[in-house]
């Protein structure tokens, strides 16, 4: 089982992340014999079954890949207006198009980030665009392919609640959020180490 | 040079517990192979053909004695007594033990050094001109804004995990020699008309598979917008560049597919939101990291010596090693010392720790405790009296370090290569020593005059081949090894990638056929120029019927 840590502790999660059916007729990029494993900027996410066989728990929070809650929006409006829609987002989806299917992002209670491998650094520059240019107030959840190492860096780029992968002792990746005392650049929440202090009495 | 503050120590510390936790969850079980990987990449520790090898980070190839004794003492504590200063201005040890980098990076941290991001996909050392803050054509010392941009660089926590590895270079002088075409960021300072301090910045050079020189993608770059400008650059790079192929993944593929205009457009629209942002560098921060890099307490001296004159006119040795392993200084009676690291039959760019130790000595003894690392893997002695000259090359001859060879044939730039880089084809280091054994003639490699030869194991050409005048790439045929020969790159400001001549060589023809390149230069150059200028000129079919055709008809 994952875990999720909030704050600086691990919380009960109270959302249910949907995942569409594998068919195993998905099409596989391979590239030389080998499975593609990241997908390109805009590619497409899910296919059109997958998307019309995935099953949304009737009751509870739940957390929707942005093509399934395009797809099934008007069934669930009364949902969302009640609060228990949360999106996910892929790396390589466009944030043009989770920006563009809500008039105010912070309708959404939570938007996680999906990595599909710990590789893919396009979580770090989502969470801070989606903090620094879109203004999202609520829940920033990383999840995916999850493990201490990232969370510092997923911290500092805007992320509140990080989804440790199952196998992992998420109690003591906590420490993990505070790996560094002093960084030198800015971040999300803070500004480049020569703004914060005087270093030149340090 | 930079000094680290509380702020800087605190940081490597942690990153010392951080990485020693990383190597303790691995061994552990708690991570995987896989897992552990980009962990390990990210501290500069490769697992290779027979041991790990642990690259440490010589930021903009800036070192003090007291590092390098650090660097020795390492060496033969840990390792086999010697290491490789390699193209990017580090050093590699090729035989540490995995369970003791954290240990490793802990005396590191004793002396201000570490190894953060020297590998990985993400933002590596950030390296310069050897003769920055000495050389009489520099304009700019840019040594501030690159340790700026050290700092904002090192744990970036948005370009943690870029598509690939990200090279920038900074430069500035009027010669280019940092090489900044060929980076994925390069930025050349200067001053413009008002004597305002300028960036000219050029995206998505690259060696590599497909080597590309850059594009200017800012002619004239504020020195303030140097951070946000490069944090537009990368963020578009991180979101946009090709992660599905990491043959693909470079900058250069996404500048050369979008094109320069697109790309630039992008950058600019992401630029808008960062630009004039906490990024921008203040005249304070440069001011307080400026004062790390005032010249040095010169001594006011004549432009001649009369003991150094003396030495020059009556000892031919000494007269030669001036001319290869000396070099201009700013300031009158001074000159950089270029210590070779290509004695010949050895692995060009290796020093053994007692060499290590001895330049530490000649350092504090001669150029105020300071030296610096040569992407052309030699090392530096920016600050030497005309009165110590002597003094110094007896020394430095005494301890294989004064091969009178800078610039010329054998002072050749060559990666490890298959005996230690598990990424490699083919060998380089043999054919490097082969070569310098054909070229052990130091009167003939005097006339053969300025060349730059360059050996690479591998397609990623961490020997810089293509820009090499002669390049030579090991490559694999059915399991066996076999080079393919260019000529005509070169580095600096009119820089260019090598083609290849024709069918690739067996190892041990690879000397002659280098001999043959030479020949042809030494019958058609006119008196002016160097075998590069005579390629130019010429072409490269004299080259390839004389190479080819005596081998045909053998």
């Amino acid at each position: 089982m994952s875990q999720l840590i909030k704050g600086n502790a691990i919380v009960a999660d109270e959302w249910t992340r949907v995942i569409p059916p594998i068919y195993g007729d998905e099409p596989v990029r391979k590239q030389a014999g080998k499975v593609v494993m990241f997908k390109l900027h805009g590619e497409d996410t899910f296919t059109q079954k997958q998307i019309d066989g995935t099953e949304i728990p009737a009751t509870g929070k739940v957390l929707l890949p942005l093509p399934v809650w395009l797809a099934k929006k008007e069934s669930l409006a009364s949902r969302m207006a009640a609060g228990e829609i949360g999106i996910v987002l892929q790396t390589h989806e466009p944030i043009e198009n989770l920006v563009a299917a809500f008039r105010d992002l912070n309708s959404l209670p939570v938007i996680a980030v999906y990595v599909e491998k710990f590789a893919d650094g396009r979580n770090f520059t989502l969470g801070n665009l989606l903090r620094t240019r879109y203004d999202f107030k609520n829940e920033l959840r990383a999840v995916g392919d999850i493990m201490r190492d990232q969370l510092f860096f997923l911290k500092r780029s805007g992320f509140d609640s990080y989804e440790i992968k199952a196998g992992r002792n998420a109690e003591e990746a906590i420490a993990s959020l505070n790996d560094f005392t002093q960084p030198y650049q800015g971040g999300v929440n803070d500004v480049p180490v020569w703004r914060r202090i005087d270093r030149s009495q340090a | 040079m930079y000094k680290y503050d509380k702020i800087d120590h605190q940081l490597v510390s942690e990153r010392v517990a951080q990485y020693r936790d990383q190597t303790r969850r691995y061994q552990a079980g708690e991570l995987t192979e896989e897992e552990f990987r980009p962990i390990r990449l990210q501290n500069g520790l490769y697992i290779q053909r027979h041991a790990p090898m642990l690259r440490i980070a010589v930021p903009y190839g800036m070192l003090s004695s007291i590092q390098l004794r650090k660097l020795a003492d390492i060496a033969k504590r840990y390792d086999k007594g010697y290491g490789h200063f390699s193209t990017r201005q580090n050093l590699q040890l090729n035989w540490p033990k995995l369970e003791d980098v954290p240990d490793i990076l802990e005396e590191l941290a004793s002396v201000e050094m570490h190894a953060i991001q020297t590998s990985g996909n993400c933002i590596r050392n950030i390296t310069t001109d050897q003769f920055v803050g000495v050389a009489p054509d520099e304009v700019v010392d840019p040594r501030a804004i690159a340790e700026i941009m050290r700092q904002w660089s090192t744990f970036h926590p948005e370009f943690a995990l870029l598509p690939r590895k990200f090279k920038i270079a900074v430069s500035g002088t009027t010669n280019d020699r940092a090489v900044v075409q060929m980076h994925d960021i390069g930025m050349e300072f200067f001053k413009n008309k008002k004597d305002e301090l300028r960036i000219k910045v050029w995206v998505g050079g690259g060696l590599g598979r497909t080597p590309i020189l850059g594009t200017v993608i800012h002619e004239n770059l504020k020195w303030q917008h140097a951070l946000s400008y490069c944090e537009a650059i990368i963020r578009t790079y991180n979101m946009h560049g090709r992660r599905d192929n990491s043959y693909k993944a470079r900058i250069k593929i996404l500048v050369k597919s979008l094109g320069i205009e697109i790309f630039k457009q992008q950058v600019e629209e992401e630029w808008a939101h960062l630009k004039d942002g906490p990024l921008t560098i203040t005249q304070e921060e440069l001011d307080r990291v400026s004062a790390y890099f005032e010249p040095m307490p010169y001594e006011k001296l004549e432009v001649h010596d009369a003991s150094f004159d003396t030495a020059v006119a009556s000892n031919p040795a000494f007269a030669s090693w001036v001319k290869r392993c000396t070099h201009p200084h700013k300031k009158d009676g001074y000159r950089a010392v270029t210590l070779s690291l290509k004695p010949h039959g050895k692995a060009p760019g290796d020093a053994t720790s007692e060499q290590m130790d001895i330049v530490a000595d000649l350092a504090d003894a001669y150029s105020f405790g300071e030296l610096r690392v040569s992407h052309e893997q030699n090392l530096i002695l920016a600050d030497v009296e005309l009165a110590d000259l002597f003094d110094v090359w007896e020394k430095a001859r005494e301890h294989g370090l004064a091969t009178p060879n800078i610039g010329l044939l054998t002072d050749m730039i060559c990666c490890p290569g298959g005996d230690f880089c598990s990424l490699a084809n083919a060998k380089s280091i043999p054919i490097a020593e082969a070569i310098q054994m054909q070229f052990d003639n130091l009167d003939y490699l005097h006339d053969i005059g300025d060349i730059e030869l360059n050996i690479s194991g591998c397609m990623n050409a961490c020997g810089h081949h293509h820009v090499g005048h002669i390049g030579i790439l090991g490559v694999d045929k059915d399991e066996e090894e076999f080079y393919q020969v260019s000529i005509g790159g070169k580095q600096g400001n009119d820089a260019s990638l090598g083609k290849v001549i024709g069918r690739a060589f067996a190892a041990d023809e690879m000397p002659s056929v280098v001999e043959k390149l030479i020949e042809v230069y030494l019958k058609e150059r006119t008196a002016e120029e160097r075998f590069i200028d005579t390629v130019r000129r010429i072409g490269a079919d004299p080259f390839k019927a004389h190479v080819y055709a005596e081998k045909e008809a053998a």
